[in-house]
């Protein structure tokens, strides 16, 4: 019943954003219409970074606890915020493609994103080729190591490509963003959180079942092994 | 702590003699590496000027394969007769075997990159524009943030189906700033364009913080279970 609420809110929350973002607020005056994707850009990124955060944060408490509960957590992050960044990765191109002419560029957000998303890739890949009881700590260390690995990455492609000239963004950042415009921002992360959120649980309690079942059938075959012996 | 050093050596000593006898590791890396600098020559055909400029990217992508190569196998050694899990229920501590099995693979590798070196000045007529000594500290640096986190996945992978593959799949994505550092750094005194104070103060960073994660999560990944 909570879950259907929430769903409820949710979808709420979706379709104002959506009009704030698509009519309420002002139309861009160089970039015009196409700018309106950073309404869905943006908080896209702003999620997916407190996804992976939420994964860092469960795969520790996973090694600390050996919480099977933390874990499933930690997978759902991941996955939902792989779901966002790659809403990121596929946005951005499009937008830049018509402001700047190219669809990317190796700037640092832009590589940063993209480094992030492959190691949290490679996460649920070591995840899906990982067998058995081991999978949690690996995939926990491994969480760790990527997390780490962000603001390390971040400092050498800044460094990267400080040195070379950057496309100029047209407007539409900091403190230039008309207030109409901050709103369908803010509408659109809140909505977008909750939908972040939704999906978390949903695979959150998918991920338990699968936990129960496997130990189900763990248990079932230690019952038939013991059954062989005593016939 | 001195158990710890202690531990550490014996493993590293076998591990130098086991390579020793056989040269395994170190005759497929060295052939592979080979191949690899052969074929990016056909690839690119670069005059003198060009491969400074790219020489530091060749390098390193040739050295990173080959560490694949050494690093894949380094683990396999320990499944035969269950030494692993001997290792597992000894009281020994568990970063020692983690130490020396790094250390060794530290050493293999930074044979062959000695010995591959010479071919790339020959095989791409490269002059170094700034100093080349240099490139003594990128090349230890840089083949230590290789190895020490390459060993550690190489341990995470043997536990993964198909693990050949997963090494490189979970290595080249945290190894990303660090192949950064080795190639710009490697570039910069090639060209001779500036000192690179910059990459290599973070290829420091990112091998003392590595080599500590390494240390603190090696022991829960060899009893993961």
């Amino acid at each position: 019943m909570k879950f259907k609420i929430f769903a409820v809110i949710t979808f709420l929350l979706l379709s104002y954003a959506l009009y704030q973002g698509m009519w309420a607020a002002p139309r861009e005056q160089t970039m015009g219409e196409i700018q309106r994707i950073f309404y869905y850009h943006v908080p896209s990124a702003w999620t997916s970074f407190l996804c992976f955060l939420a994964n860092f944060i469960a795969s520790v408490v996973y090694l600390a606890r050996r919480n099977l509960k933390a874990d499933a957590f930690a997978v759902s992050t991941a996955e939902v915020g792989v779901v966002f960044c790659t809403v990121v990765l596929v946005t951005g191109p499009l937008w830049a493609r018509p402001v700047w002419g190219i669809w990317w560029t190796w700037d640092a957000r832009l590589t940063t994103t993209l480094v992030l998303w492959l190691i949290y890739v490679s996460y649920l890949i070591l995840r899906r080729y990982s067998t058995g009881q081991a999978t949690p700590t690996l995939a926990a260390a491994l969480a760790i190591f990527g997390f780490l690995d962000v603001p390390i990455v971040h400092m050498s492609i800044r460094w990267w490509r400080t040195q070379h000239p950057q496309p100029v963004i047209a407007g539409g950042q900091g403190s230039g963003l008309d207030p109409h415009m901050w709103t369908a921002v803010l509408w659109n992360w809140v909505a977008f959180m909750a939908f972040a959120a939704l999906l978390i649980w949903v695979r959150y309690r998918l991920e338990i079942v699968r936990q129960q079942l496997d130990e189900a059938h763990a248990l079932k075959a230690v019952g038939q092994a013991e059954g062989s012996f005593t016939r | 702590m001195s158990s710890l050093a202690a531990v550490t050596a014996s493993n590293l000593r076998k591990d130098v003699r086991l390579e020793w006898r056989s040269k395994d590791a170190v005759n497929a890396m060295l052939f592979f590496a080979l191949l690899v600098v052969v074929i990016f020559s056909f690839a690119f055909d670069p005059t003198a000027e060009e491969s400074r400029q790219i020489v530091g990217g060749l390098v390193w992508v040739a050295f990173l394969f080959a560490a694949i190569v050494a690093l894949n196998q380094a683990w396999m050694r320990e499944l035969r007769n269950q030494v692993l899990d001997a290792c597992r229920v000894s009281p020994a501590p568990a970063n020692a075997l983690f130490l020396g099995k790094a250390l060794g693979n530290f050493l293999f590798i930074s044979v062959v990159e000695a010995l591959l070196v010479p071919l790339f000045v020959v095989f791409y007529n490269l002059r170094s524009v700034g100093p080349a000594w240099q490139l003594v500290p990128v090349f230890l640096l840089g083949t230590w943030a290789l190895v020490v986190v390459g060993t550690f996945f190489a341990a995470m992978s043997l536990r993964t189906r198909s693990r050949e593959v997963m090494l490189p799949l979970i290595l080249f994505p945290i190894s990303i700033p660090a192949l950064l550092g080795m190639v710009e750094a490697t570039t910069m005194v090639l060209t001779g364009t500036e000192m690179p104070r910059f990459w290599i103060t973070l290829l420091v960073v990112y091998d003392v913080v590595f080599t500590t994660v390494c240390l603190l999560l090696f022991e829960t990944v060899l009893h993961a279970e």
